[in-house]
Parts: structure tokens; sequence; C-alpha cells
């Protein structure tokens, strides 16, 4: 029988890594709803808002399923673990209110003008809800990132009698990994979604789907993703930087590096031995390590053996599920790099017709290689989350409080009985949103073509954009 | 830092279990009527109907469900100990309330978005989750009341409670149909209310006449004199709402205009008056007769930053939810997209 603290960690893991795929798919996915709504303001195409009541329907779904997953995990911290707001609270709790007062209400109201507003508000207020919603998922991304990263790099607070107490708010919310943390997480929901419009887009296309709004979201998801993968390989490289400075034994973690030492090789793969302390089967780069970790062949690396007390208690992470999650994240990441820019390079090539950019131009296997990989950015998220999070263990909070410390008093059997509840309910979940997601794609394919923006319930007028003005967007037949 | 001669540590709790109390309330309103919408929708008369009931608050069901959010956010910054005593002594009864809120939660999507021969199943898991949420939300109320102890006697006044509360969200939830719907929605809406408002009194009168007897604390808070008199309005004007409602539904408030929200309001009444009530009782307990809000109260410096924010979020937030309300303002449409 496994003991409660274990089972409160898997559930709460279960829960976080059910949570974190949809807010992944929402904080980007809205900022390419405004995309859509103002390229269809500017060039009056409607392909582009096409895309957007595509893409909006999974918005809302995928919002749905954050929320609800959120609430879950919001509870848990008491259910679970009323040690970690006993000892932090004092920093955790203004971090979390904010998240809450500053996002959640506003994604909240907003989403509600913006998913079922667009016949009874101004175009301009429908464009406004459209911007606050994307704006909120990213202020909830900002507070939860900044309380995230102050646990594994925490400043600004001095404990008395095992609590902590702030001391200075600004060293908390501008904590050392907290820049790198967040635009690492920014950069990767913009990933992942631009993978998913390209996939999903590729796999209507691919059944027959060949309308202008397919072939434009193609487009916009290869690009946007060859534009973004280059910064975030280079965002990432400068988060490593900073955990090896802040979180030593987390990186030695992740290269499987055991003695500290200078010229070690970059390890490409190996079968990490906690209990013989060695890799088996290493193929590895010579100086590797020490080169991308110190930028010199014989900079000095951290390893392992040094985070190993002298009665033998172990004070690093597991070493096997970090260096792997952070190789399956690190081979995802070049995944994306590859398919992006090899596809934009096809595309790069004229058509008969002298038009660069024309989706045929693009060879099969490249399009075929775009459906799986609409979930691309979900294996990466999940990967490199628990890279960093698997990686700051033995701690909840680095130096401050340990995971076990925190757990509630709550029986086994019955975290049990509700860990296996969740499980049963996600895995349904997960389930029922594929299935609706791609259901929701074939269904898309039968649609015809816009070609009048009539408002559907058939109150207000869609003002703005129909008005036939000079200089404004082209004008779109009134009903 | 001193306020009107308290010191923070006086002061800053109460406003914080004052705001915590006020987004309990603005929750159990808000939500309530939209669970309560959710627990009646078996009884639609048709799928159009359950369509219209489900309109009536599709925009609207997330943001009151943050109220909830921002009550156990308060309940966990300002009030940390008690946030986990409390939470973790209910732990059966809050996964279920989670999995309620989880299951209608992505009903509202998927009854609309998976292949039609799945929206039954979406309707009914809707219907489930619903009952579900209200249901363990208000055997955690009867439990609160009873001091988080279990016995086979709390246990039974508990799920009294549970029947109640759900009795009283499915009243304000048909009440707010009566307001937002018209034809024979709005018909069928008003007998649900005629039905539901004697389950939502006899909750409300239960809860009244256990509270003096849980302790004798409670006891002299609420019959001694002159507290007796100062409190007299409390029951009286939940009388006099009772039969107002009971009389304005007989008469069957219909169509367009402020008659129709007569009921409505009337029930946020209701509901304010019994909660005040209950917060009475509790003052100054955050964890009844354990520990008091001032005991459980988070460092001052803590609850300040939090306070600033609030005193200029919360009334934004207010703000924006009114324009909402404005937005969808009158009788229910069809939601679309487009």
């Amino acid at each position: 029988m496994m003991d409660a603290l274990i089972l409160s960690r898997i559930q709460f893991a279960a829960n976080i890594s059910f949570h974190i795929l949809f807010p992944t798919i929402t904080i980007a996915l809205g900022w390419f709803l405004l995309f859509f709504k103002l390229r269809f303001q500017w060039t009056g195409d409607l392909k582009w808002m096409e895309a957007y009541r595509f893409w909006v329907k999974i918005f809302a779904l995928s919002f749905a399923m954050g929320v609800v997953s959120g609430i879950t995990m919001s509870f848990q911290f008491g259910t679970n673990w009323p040690g970690f707001m006993e000892s932090v609270g004092n920093i955790a709790g203004p971090l979390l209110a904010y998240e809450v007062m500053t996002a959640f209400f506003l994604e909240a109201v907003f989403i509600g003008i913006m998913l079922f507003g667009f016949s009874r508000v101004p175009n301009w207020l429908h464009t406004t809800a459209t911007f606050l919603v994307a704006f909120g998922t990213t202020m909830s991304t900002f507070w939860i990132i900044v309380l995230n990263s102050w646990m594994h790099t925490p400043q600004g607070f001095e404990m008395v009698d095992g609590v902590a107490f702030a001391t200075n708010w600004w060293e908390i919310i501008f904590n050392p990994s907290m820049p790198y943390r967040l635009a690492h997480m920014l950069l990767a929901s913009g990933l992942t979604v631009s993978f998913l419009i390209a996939g999903l887009a590729a796999l209507r296309y691919i059944l027959g789907d060949r309308k202008e709004t397919v072939r434009s979201q193609i487009r916009a998801g290869l690009t946007f993703g060859a534009l973004l993968i280059p910064i975030q390989i280079f965002a990432g490289d400068l988060h490593g930087l900073n955990t090896l400075e802040h979180q030593p034994a987390k990186v030695a973690a992740m290269e499987g590096n055991w003695e500290t030492g200078p010229n070690t090789p970059l390890v490409l793969f190996g079968i990490p031995d906690e209990e013989a302390r060695t890799n088996h089967f290493e193929v590895a780069i010579p100086n590797g390590a020490s080169i991308i970790l110190k930028h010199s062949p014989d900079g000095v690396v951290p390893g392992l053996n040094d985070f190993v007390a002298e009665d033998g208690t172990v004070l690093h992470p597991p070493v096997a599920p970090v260096f792997w999650s952070f190789r399956v994240m690190v081979g995802t990441g070049f995944a994306m790099l590859l398919l992006s820019w090899g596809s934009l390079a096809f595309l790069w090539r004229r058509a008969d017709d002298g038009r660069r950019f024309a989706i045929r131009r693009l060879p099969k296997p490249l399009l075929w290689a775009l459906v799986p990989m609409a979930l691309s950015g979900w294996l990466a998220t999940l990967a490199g989350w628990y890279t960093t999070e698997i990686g700051r263990q033995p701690w909840l909070v680095t130096g401050v409080l340990d995971t076990s410390a925190a757990v509630a008093d709550v029986p086994a059997p019955m975290v049990l009985s509700t860990l296996i509840g969740y499980l049963a309910i996600y895995a349904a979940l997960l389930f029922a949103y594929l299935s609706v997601v791609v259901y929701l794609t074939i269904k898309a394919r039968h649609g015809e073509p816009l070609t009048e923006l009539t408002p559907g319930s058939g109150a207000a007028v869609v003002d703005a954009i129909t008005r036939d003005g000079g200089a404004g967007p082209r004008a779109i037949p009134a009903e | 830092m001193e306020l009107l001669g308290f010191p923070a540590t006086q002061w800053l709790p109460f406003a914080f279990a004052s705001l915590m109390g006020f987004s309990i309330l603005l929750y159990v309103i808000l939500d309530g009527y939209d669970l309560g919408v959710g627990i009646l929708t078996p009884l639609a008369g048709s799928e159009e109907e359950r369509d219209m009931m489900v309109a009536s608050i599709g925009p609207f069901w997330d943001a009151n469900e943050t109220w909830l959010v921002l009550a156990v956010g308060l309940l966990l910054v300002a009030f940390p100990s008690a946030h986990g005593l409390i939470l973790s002594t209910l732990y059966l009864p809050v996964f279920v309330m989670l999995v309620g809120l989880i299951l209608r939660g992505v009903s509202f999507e998927f009854r609309v978005k998976a292949r039609a021969k799945y929206k039954a199943l979406w309707n009914n898991l809707f219907f489930i989750g619903s009952l579900m949420t209200s249901l363990s939300q208000g055997f955690m109320l009867g439990l609160y009341v009873m001091g988080l102890q279990f016995t086979p006697l709390t246990i039974l006044f508990a799920t009294l409670c549970a029947l109640g509360l759900t009795m009283g969200y499915a009243f304000i939830g048909a009440t707010w149909l009566i307001a937002k719907s018209e034809g024979a929605l709005q018909v069928d809406a008003v007998a649900w209310a005629r039905k539901s408002i004697l389950g939502a009194a006899a909750g409300i009168g239960a809860i009244s006449v256990a509270t003096p007897l849980v302790s004798e604390r409670l006891w002299n808070k609420w019959l001694s004199f002159p507290e007796a008199l100062y409190l007299a309005p409390l029951p009286i004007l939940s009388l006099m709402l009772l039969s107002i409602l009971w009389r304005g539904l007989e008469t069957h408030p219909r169509g367009e205009g402020v008659r129709a929200w007569i009921p409505f309001i009337s029930a946020l009444g209701l509901f304010t008056l019994a909660y005040i009530g209950l917060a009475y009782s509790f003052y100054p307990y955050v964890v009844p007769e354990k520990l008091t809000i001032f005991e459980a109260a988070s460092a001052p410096e803590s609850l300040l930053i939090i306070l600033v924010g609030a005193m200029v979020v919360v009334p934004t937030i207010l703000a924006y939810t009114i324009l909402a309300y404005w937005v969808f303002r009158g009788k229910t449409r069809e939601l679309r997209y487009d």
C-alpha cells in the first residue's frame, strides 16, 4: 500500500498535467483569435472570419476544460497540501489572489461577450472582448509563473518559526528564474497552437477540404511555428543557464552527469542508474556539456555526486525521469524546427502560376507529418514541466519546504479512492475532448465558405465592418 | 498600521472576513441560480426548452463560478490554517463537489459540440453535475453549522441541508427563468418555483431552528435579550419575502418588464437574509468553535498588499460584470457564435 504522500503527489501530478494541456492552448489561441479577427478587419477577407469561427469553438471547449481542472487544483492545495499554505502562504497567497482578481474574472466575464456577443455588441467591443480574454489568459500565466518560479528560486522573504514572511515584493515577483520561465512558457504555448492550427488544417486539406481558409491556416501555423521555434531554443538555452546557476542538481540530472569536472561530455543517450551511479549504454559527444553550459571545453560542470550527504541521503532529484523528460522536450523541439523550416522551404518555391506559398507545393509526407505534430506542443510542454518540476524535488520550495512536510493528514485509502476517481474522469474527458476536436475538424470540411457576414440572431447589425467606408475594409454585403 | 484606532491584527482579519463573506454570498446567489437551472433541466418540456434554459445561463456561469474561486482563494490567503483544516476535514464532500463542477462545466460545451447522438448523454451529465455540486455544498454547509463534527446526528442534519440547499438553488434558478424566459418555459418556471419554494423555506427553517441548539454560545447569541430584539428583523423580513413570493407566484408573473424580475429579486433578498443570519452566528469564528478569524489570519503585510489590490480590482470586476449582464439583457435568445 502506498502512503498518502506518494498518492497525493500522483494525484496532484495527474491533476496539473491534465490542467496544463488546456491553458497551453488557450494562452496563445486567444492571441491567434485576435490575429484572425484583425486580419479580417484589415483585409475584409472572410477566410479569416471562418478561421476565427472554427477556432473560437476549440477555444471555448479548451477554456471550459481549463477552468474546471483549475478549480480542482485550487481546492487540492487545501485538501492535500495544507502545509504548503501554512508555511509559505504569506507569499503564495497574494500571488494567487492577484491571479484571481486580475485574470480569472476578466477572462470569465469577457469570454461570454467574445463567444456569444458577436451579433449583440458593436464590433469594436467584440474585438476588445477578444483582446481582453487573450490578455486575461496571459495575466494568469504571469502570476502563476511568478509563484512557480518563486518555488524554484525563492528570494525576498525571511523565515520566522517555519513560516515565510515577505520582505520585498519586487524581489519575490522578479525572482531569478521568473523571466526565463515566463518566456519559455509563453513561447511553448505559441508553438503548441501554431502546430495545432497547422496540423488540424492539414488534416482538413488531406480530407479534401481545399477552402482558402484551410490553406491560410496551414500557412499561418507554419509561419508562426517557424518564427517561434528558434526563439524558443534560444530562450530555453538561457533558462538552462539560469537553472545551472540556481538549481545545479537539476541540470546535473538533465545532463545525466554524475561527477563534477571539466571536459564533461554531452550525453545524447544513456540509461541512468541511480544505484550504480552511472549511465549504461552511453552515447556522448566529448566536451559537449561543458561547451553548452560553460561555453568552453574545459568548463567545470556540476555532477550529481556532489548532492549526496555524508550519511548517504540523496539531495538531488530522481535522475531518470528528469533525464528522459528533458530529452523528449528537446527532441520534440528539434522536430518542430525541422518540420516548420522544411515545409517553408518547399512553400518558398514558386508554383506554376509564379506565386509562392501554394500549399499544393508541399510534399505529401510533410503534409501528413503535420497531422500528428498537432499534438507536439502538448508533448513538449508536458515533458518540459516534468523536467523542471521533478527536477525541483525533494523540495517543494527550494531550500525552504520539503514536499513531504506539506502533505495533509488524510488517510491513504481516502486519497487512493479520490485519485482513482480523478484519473477515470480525466481519461474520459481527454478522450471526449480529442474526439470532439477531431469531429469539429471533420465536420468543418463539409461547411460552405462564408460568402457574407450575417448576424446570427439578427438583433444588432454588425456595424463598422459592414458599412462601406472608403478607407475602411472591403464592404461586406449587409443583410 | 492602525485604522480607526484598531490595530492591523484586528481590522485586517475583519476586512478579509467581510470580503470573503461578500464573495461567498455572491457565489451562492449567482452560481445558485445557474446550478438551479441545471437541476431543473430534466423537467424541460422539450429539447428546445432545455436549450433555452442552458442559453439563459450560458454567458454567465463561468464568471459566477469564479466567485467561488475568489472565496476559496481568500480563505486560503487570509486564513491559511483554517483553509487546510476545513478542506481536509471535508475531503470527500469537496471531491464530490469538484467532480460535479467538472462535469457540468464541460457539459456546457460538449452538449452542443459533440455529435448529436451524444447530446442526451451530456445533458444527463450536466444535470448530474449540477446536482452533485449543490448537494455537496448543502452537505458541507450543514456540517459546518454543526461544527465540522461527524456523528450520525450531524450527518443526518447535513443530509437535510443538502436537500434544502438543492431545493433553494432550484428555486432561485426557477425565478431566474421566470425573468429571462417567455411563453411555455415561463409558465413551467412558475410551476417549478412554486414547488421548490417549499423546500427552500423548509431548509432555511431547519437551519434557523437548529442553529441555537448547536451550542450554548449560539443559544445566547440568538435568544438572549436584547440581541433577540435586534435580530427580529431577520426572520420577520424573511417571512414577508416568502409571503410576497408565494402570492406573487400565484398570479403568474409573465411577459416583459420589471414584474417578471420580482420573484428573482425577492429570492435574492431571502438568500441574503439567511446568509446574514449564518454570518452572525459564526462571527468571529472561521472554523466553528475552534479558530477565530484573528487567530487564523495571515501576516498583516501580506493581507495589506492583497487588500490594496482588491480595493481597485473588485469594483472593476463588478463594473464589467454589470456590462456583461447589460449586453445579455432581456429575454434569452438562442446562443450563437455568429
